[in-house]
């Protein structure tokens, strides 16, 4: 029986109908595609009106197929499917071709356009009439929830989730959580100190009876999918047993090692061998760089062993790998700062009075390496004048074209804390002031009025070459100050970088393994940038905090409270339908070859070792397609991508192209050759 | 082919007749046809043998004088490769009720097919001018036709393409293999003597791989390095792909019983693709490129290329003229 194919082709307001004439495509359609009944255009398909139509039509006209041309199936496969489902037609009859992304938004050749639209329409009307009916698959939600990242977005996510009910598990590689806002003093704008609204959450998430703390460990590899993630985790041994620590801190006080603190101190202070890397650590638990330790280097010492009380040192502790399945996944992984020694011309690294603003920021802290005086790297001197440079690494196309976004806020933070703490001259060194969230332009206001001095250039060099007595035996900031137009060279006593925000080392690496995408900088990719900011393509993964951009506090703990938010919805909703987009493997084909066996990226197929077959795991196929193509056999085949489906939609696609023009190689002559030789 | 199953229909002398012919193949189809031993009489005893040139006497005019259809089952060994054998092909087709592609040559163009990759006129060059062992002062190359002082004589038209079978008549079954297996002969024939043939349009053997009937242990692959078969003595019990050793069982028809495996020599692909592959080369290709075990670039080129450094002659060894590639490009005009 033939199909009863409806063709909708929407003008998306001028988005499509603007560059392509969808009336003359919906009349050809209409006119010329095999099997079409029903070709309209329409101002907005995806409206409820535009929908409605659909479902008439379906019913009105017993339609069997119908076909969307509109924009990507990304934003309204969704939509249509259900507008099919609605009217009594299973889902997957349906098909969108994408004329918006694909054609309208890419040319401005309406004649080209036109007739490219025709193109996809033909290719998804030839692809829609193979299209067989498929049932979504229920999946069971599995109510635990790994969170990636215990920085204050982690920390907000585990905590709305444990608080509802559900069990978490912490993840963080860091000895302690509390992430980089453990390292703060105060907090833009309102300078509460960091600490004293950070350690109560931390202590919360670290006592909370829901929540899995795991620190000092990382995520070694994650397979399966939403609702039933299987997620390896391994444990890093910390030469410590957690289970008799009590935290008391005789061994750190009895190690006779010193080591520079190159993460929690950012180089400018010192620990010890066993350590916990602050006061308010959670858990307070040491732990021992083997790296420094003399014992693990020299194979003597174990001072820090005799002198515990509970007997907690153990110098044999192995790593472990811990594997748990969790229904959902929250990345909360933050940043990293710009290496400032990229820049050589600020003379990060080889001018000693030049600071990191992580560096400034212990400085600040009254826990910090100088007590919280603001000094130069001799300890004791003060400043008499202090510059802050801004987008060092940022808005910059050598080295990161994105704006960090929060360097601005902090470097008026800063320039309120030296006003506060010293008797220094601040010069800010800006390119724009950025303060766009609730009181940060009234604290942009406070600064101008406290007398710090902004001068809107981008600093050229920072210099220890004086050419006056002024400058002899300070640095010299040489900058073009773009409002004057004038070229300014200020001796100051102390340099403060305002280093770029950036994705973590390892960024990309964790996106492979959780199957969702970056951004060439390597922040992680949402599912929509405004309307879906916390999900990702990968259904059960969500992101939180810096590690899908640059961002504040109260955007992070928002960010961390919607993700949980949305695993939440998942959980309660105890059953998660996926796509049955799956491939299959014909057992009868199958010769039990092994290939496809390690290639699958979700680990979804099993090997029967009876029966000499590979099999798939519905439940874990996302359907990528990558053991289709590798099955040499030709063994495994994918639902809603068959070849048929594929070969059908080309020839849609190629419905002008000539077949003579393919055939033209092809030794046409010897073939209509007349065999007279032999029949004489 | 209206009748294509169903007891095979008596004549005069009450036999079915049978008809074997041989294109464009080396004759060892010829000959495996006697590997059936002494079931051969049997063949006799069910079937009218009229026509099969390479054993016994017949003459072109006389196929030529039956009635259509009038053959029962031809079995037609070797490719197309001149007017002469496309012309036989076509003939015997419409002499007979039952076509069979008889052998990889027929099926899929076999080694003869591999002279795809050259034109007409590299492939006379070097047979009748270059070669050493020639010896052609004048340079004469085949022509069609040739005066002579007795009037005009003609030669078969030499094609630019060698094609299978079923790239020129319509064929109803393939019987695979290079040349087909004894066993599976046998059983062809008798499928046909007792009518119990599958419907028309089938490869007669198995819908899965050779690695179904090898015995040999094995694993998840990841390949390292590919290792030419000289190189190395493979261990007799493991898979000899996970050895390094370029297999083309996974991806080639079962049904001889992993002959080549056994005898710890790798699979070379004659029997052809599996049921539903069109080109059993680039399913050899995804499979291996799927499974090397490096991420760079580099050196995954240079694995391949060091272990496999003629890449046509090892995944389209038989099937290059029935793959999607089917040949070379042919320069324009003249040149082919």
């Amino acid at each position: 029986m033939a199909e009863r194919i409806g063709v909708y082709v929407c003008h998306c307001g001028s988005n499509i109908a603007g560059i392509i004439d969808v009336e003359e495509v919906a009349r050809w359609a209409g006119g010329n595609l095999q099997d079409v009944v029903v070709a309209k255009d329409y101002k907005f398909m995806c409206s409820s009106s535009g929908q409605q139509m659909i479902e008439e039509d379906i019913k009105n006209h017993q339609l069997t197929r119908v076909v969307v041309a509109a924009c990507s199936p990304q934003l309204h496969e969704r939509t249509f499917r259900r507008a099919c489902k609605n009217a009594g037609l299973n889902p997957y009859l349906f098909q969108m071709a994408n004329i918006r992304e694909h054609i309208s938004w890419v040319t401005t050749d309406k004649k080209a356009a036109t007739e490219k639209a025709k193109s996809l329409v033909a290719a998804a009307v030839r692809r829609v009439r193979l299209h067989r009916p498929l049932e979504p698959l229920p999946v069971e939600v599995n109510p635990r929830t790994l969170v990636v990242g215990g920085g204050i977005a982690g920390i907000q996510a585990a905590l709305e989730l444990a608080d509802a009910g559900y069990p978490v598990i912490l993840l963080e590689r860091e000895p302690s959580i509390g992430g980089h806002m453990a390292q703060f003093d105060k907090t833009f704008p309102t300078l509460d100190c960091s600490a004293c609204i950070l350690t109560p959450r931390m202590s919360e998430a670290g006592q909370h009876p829901n929540i899995t703390l795991l620190t000092y460990s990382e995520l070694e590899e994650v397979s399966g999918s939403v609702g039933h993630f299987k997620v390896k985790i391994r444990k890093r041994a910390r030469y410590v047993r957690e289970d008799r620590c009590t935290g008391c801190g005789i061994c750190v006080e009895k190690c006779p090692t010193k080591v520079r603190d190159d993460v929690f101190e950012a180089g400018l202070g010192v620990r010890k061998s066993i350590y916990i890397p602050f006061a308010q650590a959670v858990p307070r638990i040491p732990v021992l760089d083997t790296e420094h330790c003399i014992y693990f280097t020299r194979g003597k010492c174990q001072i820090c062993g005799k002198f515990c009380p509970t007997d907690a040192i153990d110098y044999d502790q192995k790593d472990q790998i811990l594997e748990y399945e969790v229904g959902n996944i929250i990345l909360a992984t933050g940043w990293k700062m710009f290496d400032c020694t990229r820049i050589p011309q600020y003379g990060y690294g080889r001018l000693p009075n030049v600071f990191t603003a992580m560096e400034f920021e212990r400085m600040c802290n009254a826990a910090g390496p100088t007590g919280g005086k603001i000094v130069l790297r001799d300890g004791k001197t003060e400043p008499r004048r202090v510059a802050i440079i801004h987008c060092v690494g940022s808005r910059d196309v050598n080295y990161n074209e994105y704006c960090s976004g929060i360097c601005c806020m902090a470097a008026l933070k800063y320039g309120h804390l030296v006003l506060e703490k010293t008797n220094a001259e601040v010069y800010s060194f800006y390119i724009d002031m950025r303060t766009n969230q609730k009181g940060y332009e009234e604290f942009y206001q406070r600064l101008l009025e406290e007398g710090m001095k902004f001068i809107r250039g981008k600093v050229a060099e920072v210099t220890n070459a004086d050419r006056s007595e002024e400058e002899k035996g300070r640095l010299v900031v040489q900058v073009e100050d773009t409002l004057t137009g004038r070229q300014r060279r200020i001796p100051v006593d102390m340099v403060i970088l305002m280093g770029a925000l950036e994705p973590q080392e390892d960024a990309m690496d964790l996106a492979r393994k959780v199957g969702i995408s970056c951004s060439s900088a390597g922040w992680f990719t949402e599912r929509h940038p405004k309307l879906d900011p916390v999900a990702t393509m990968t259904d059960g993964v969500f992101v939180a905090g810096c590690c899908q951009g640059p961002k504040d506090i109260p955007a992070s703990v928002a960010q961390g409270a919607a993700a949980a938010a949305r695993v939440a919805g998942l959980i309660s909703r105890r059953t998660v339908w996926i796509e049955p987009v799956v491939a299959s493997i014909d057992e009868s084909k199958c010769s039990g070859c092994r290939i496809c066996n390690n290639l699958c990226p979700f680990n979804a197929i099993e090997y029967d070792e009876q029966e000499g077959v590979s099999r798939v795991i519905t439940a874990l196929c996302k359907g990528c397609g990558t053991c289709i193509a590798a099955c040499p056999a030709k063994a495994i085949a994918g639902n809603h991508f068959a070849d048929d489906q594929i070969l059908a939609e080309l020839e849609g696609a190629l419905w002008d192209a000539s077949p003579e023009a393919l055939l033209a190689t092809f030794g046409k002559k010897e073939e209509q050759l007349e065999l007279k030789v032999l029949n004489v | 082919m209206s009748e294509s199953t169903g007891a095979a229909p008596t004549r005069s002398n009450g036999k079915p007749k049978l008809a074997l012919y041989w294109a464009a193949s080396c004759g060892g189809c010829e000959i495996a046809v006697l590997a059936i031993d002494e079931k051969i009489l049997t063949v006799a005893e069910h079937f009218d043998i009229i026509f099969w040139p390479c054993v016994v006497d017949g003459k072109v005019r006389d196929v030529e004088k039956l009635p259509d259809g009038a053959i029962h089952v031809c079995l037609f060994n070797g490719g197309i490769r001149t007017s002469e054998q496309e012309y036989m092909a076509k003939l015997l087709r419409r002499k007979s009720k039952v076509l069979v592609a008889f052998g990889s040559c027929a099926h899929e163009g076999c080694i003869p097919g591999l002279a795809n990759l050259s034109s007409r006129q590299e492939i006379f060059e070097t047979v009748f001018r270059d070669s050493i062992s020639t010896d052609n002062p004048q340079g004469v190359l085949p022509q069609t036709e040739t005066e002579v002082p007795e009037g005009k004589i003609h030669l078969p038209l030499f094609y630019n393409t060698l094609k299978p079978l079923e790239a020129v008549v319509h064929v109803d079954y393939t019987l695979p293999g290079c040349p087909p297996e004894a066993e599976n002969i046998w059983e062809a024939l008798q499928a046909i003597v007792n009518g119990t043939l599958p419907p028309p349009g089938r490869v007669l053997g198995k819908s899965t791989t050779v690695c179904d009937e090898c015995p040999r242990q094995r694993t998840e692959k990841k390949i390292r390095e590919f290792k030419r078969i000289w190189e190395v003595i493979p261990d007799e019990t493991t898979c000899l792909l996970e050895q390094g050793i370029v297999c083309s069982g996974i991806a080639t028809r079962a049904g001889c019983g992993a002959k080549c495996p056994k005898v710890n020599s790798p699979c070379i692909g004659c029997h052809g693709p599996n049921e539903g592959v069109e080109d059993i080369g680039a399913r050899m290709m995804t499979a291996l490129a799927s499974v090397i075990d490096s991420k760079d670039p580099e050196e995954v080129e240079q694995i391949i290329t060091r272990g496999i450094p003629d890449l046509v002659g090892t995944f389209y060894r038989f099937g290059l003229a029935a793959s999607l590639l089917r040949r070379s490009r042919l320069q324009p005009a003249g040149a082919g």
